[in-house]
């Protein structure tokens, strides 16, 4: 995969994706694994920690991290494939004409039914905490990912 | 000391003037009861999914022509992640990798000096300007210690205009985005009401040496006026300034500025550097606009924006506003920009130009001098004036036919501020302001003040 283009100064958010261009220690037509071969690379203990933070995903326990790994190395066997001058595609819809809506008012007004769904409300408003509720460091979470 | 050069990027987020919403069909709507304009896909309920609104799309085309940009004719949208009680997705739909226009340029005035006699043009060049979602409100409850969300306004769609960094203090800022108000509210493309929470500004703001590389940047956010960004922008580049000379560092932070201190302070709950992970929405395919060129030939009508179409229906900028009232009226360029700084003046200065016989430039004054003090004043509107076009143009004839003096139709004028309904020629007649016109009778009367005076 060719790697995106930078963010840019003024953005709070980050600087080139985290997605290498290519994997490290990997060598060009390997073919004939399918994908299932060992892992050539285990994610980090902090990048799970940061996945966790991110995402709020709860790896529990050694299988779910297993899981993510055979994701990997699944979603890895794109590099197989020799896409120089190949233009990205991010979407399968990339043919597709995108339709374009009149803009005229045809939904809302049904304040009671979403708030069915609210397990507290005040007066027709959501209730939320005060703030993100930041989920606590490694070392003070329980999770299996300590002493990894 | 070596000198400083403040370095300000502002990021410009205006909600498009549309009847729905970006990906809904909900209705745009300020001040209404909470949750009651609200879609289930706005709600972030299972199983919904975005339907992009023509007349955004638009309206971001026409803002871009307006500002010099390139329209892209092929743009995409993303989702930027992060959480939130008022993002109910836990993502924004924007377009961070092909925006729907970029590399414009805003040009803007300022006054060299106090007086407003000198003005100078500047630039500054617009990075890009990209579609996107707004999220809902939060309502602080700080003593039962909760957040009320209302989501009246997620989804309505937005247009981010980032500017480069050619701004170097508050005042060139909010020139500029004054400038820009003014432009969004010529095209309608946004209505640009700070107030309103239509025309969000953040600015980022660095001090560095010339010749050596940019210091690191503070985001200041919560600045609701134009008069406000001014003054944040300068307490910041102050701050920074001061805190560097005294062999301190900037922490490159979000600051949010007090209006009632006048002071930056640092914004809690935020948790560091974010990490968006954009990623390509996967519902959304990319956005084709045409040109006449590229006018595709079998395709519907209503699904089709033409670039082009577009810009020949641009109506006439505040700059070639200014410029053809200048022209026409032989005013000074100052003056053509109070004009159309005070909404629906300019219309007022014509309305009363086509009714007196008096020259523009002599008319002018009694608009910028006398009818625009008196609203200032009594904090009016041109509209709420209670001296109309008309009263004023008709008193401006009797100035001019010499029928008062020049004091007199100033008493006659603040006469018809009160709106009491007289016509000036009444006002006049009843308080005897008229100028004796009379040769024979203003004989008699200072030989009578002569008599008199003989007689002592």
């Amino acid at each position: 995969m060719r790697a995106l283009l930078l963010g840019r100064w003024l953005r709070a958010g980050p600087g080139p994706p985290r997605v290498p261009p290519r994997p490290e220690s990997r060598h060009r037509g390997n073919g004939g694994n399918g994908g299932h071969g060992p892992l050539r690379q285990k994610v980090s203990v902090e990048v799970l920690d940061h996945l966790e933070h991110l995402a709020l995903v709860d790896f529990r326990d050694s299988e779910g991290v297993e899981r993510l790994h055979k994701a990997i190395q699944f979603a890895d066997q794109l590099h197989e494939v020799n896409t120089d001058g190949v233009e990205l595609m991010d979407s399968v819809l990339e043919d597709r004409c995108l339709y374009l809506r009149e803009d005229d008012v045809t939904e809302g007004n049904c304040t009671k039914e979403l708030l069915e769904n609210a397990r507290e409300k005040v007066e027709e408003y959501f209730v939320a905490p005060p703030g993100n509720i930041p989920l606590p460091k490694l070392e003070e979470r329980e999770t299996f990912l300590q002493g990894s | 000391l070596a000198p400083w050069a403040p370095v300000v990027g502002l990021e410009i987020h205006a909600q498009i003037s549309s009847n729905s919403k970006l990906f809904s069909g909900s209705q745009v709507q300020f001040a209404a009861p909470p949750n009651s304009l609200v879609s289930f896909f706005d709600a972030s309920l299972p199983g919904t999914l975005p339907v992009l609104n023509r007349r955004c799309v638009e309206a971001a085309v026409m803002t871009g022509l307006a500002l010099n940009c390139s329209i892209n004719k092929k743009s995409l949208f993303d989702r930027k992640h992060y959480f939130y009680a008022d993002l109910p997705a836990g993502y924004q739909i924007t377009q961070q990798r092909v925006p729907i226009a970029v590399n414009g340029c805003l040009s803007y005035s300022l006054c060299i000096d106090s007086k407003m006699s000198q003005m100078v043009t500047k630039t500054v060049r617009i990075k890009q300007i990209q579609l996107e979602q707004d999220s809902g409100k939060s309502l602080h409850d700080d003593t039962r210690s909760q957040t009320l969300v209302d989501l009246n306004r997620a989804g309505v769609g937005l247009m981010e205009v980032v500017m480069e960094p050619d701004v170097c203090c508050g005042e060139e800022a909010a020139a500029a985005v004054r400038e820009l108000q003014l432009i969004l509210q010529t095209l309608g493309s946004s209505q640009a009401v700070m107030a309103e929470g239509q025309l969000r500004v953040d600015a980022n703001v660095s001090v560095h040496h010339p010749g050596e590389p940019y210091g690191v940047r503070t985001e200041v956010k919560n600045i609701n006026s134009i008069r406000f960004l001014a003054k944040a922008i300068d307490y910041e580049i102050q701050r920074q300034i001061e805190e560097l000379e005294n062999g301190g560092t900037i922490l490159n932070e979000t600051r949010a500025f007090d209006s009632k201190l006048g002071c930056t302070v640092p914004m809690r709950d935020k948790e560091g550097k974010q990490d968006y992970r954009f990623m390509p929405e996967p519902n959304l395919p990319p956005l084709i606009l045409y040109d006449t060129k590229s006018l595709p030939a079998n395709m519907n009508h209503q699904q089709v924006i033409n670039i082009d179409w577009i810009h020949e229906r641009l109506p006439d900028l505040p700059s070639v506003k200014r410029k053809k009232l200048v022209e026409k009226y032989g005013i000074l360029p100052e003056h053509s920009f109070t004009l159309l700084n005070e909404d629906g003046l300019a219309e007022f200065f014509e309305s009363v130009v086509k009714r007196t016989q008096m020259k523009p430039k002599k008319v002018i004054g009694w608009i910028l001098n006398d009818l625009l003090s008196y609203l200032k004043q009594h904090s009016l509107t041109v509209k709420e004036s209670p001296v109309s076009s008309f009263l004023l143009g008709d008193l401006l004839n009797l100035l001019e036919k010499k029928e008062i003096s020049s004091t007199a139709a100033k008493q006659v004028f603040a006469e018809l501020w009160k709106g009491e309904g007289k016509t000036p020629l009444e006002i006049v007649k009843e308080q005897k302001l008229g100028l004796l016109q009379d040769q024979k009778e203003l004989e008699q009367i200072c030989q009578a003040v002569i008599d008199g005076q003989e007689n002592e």
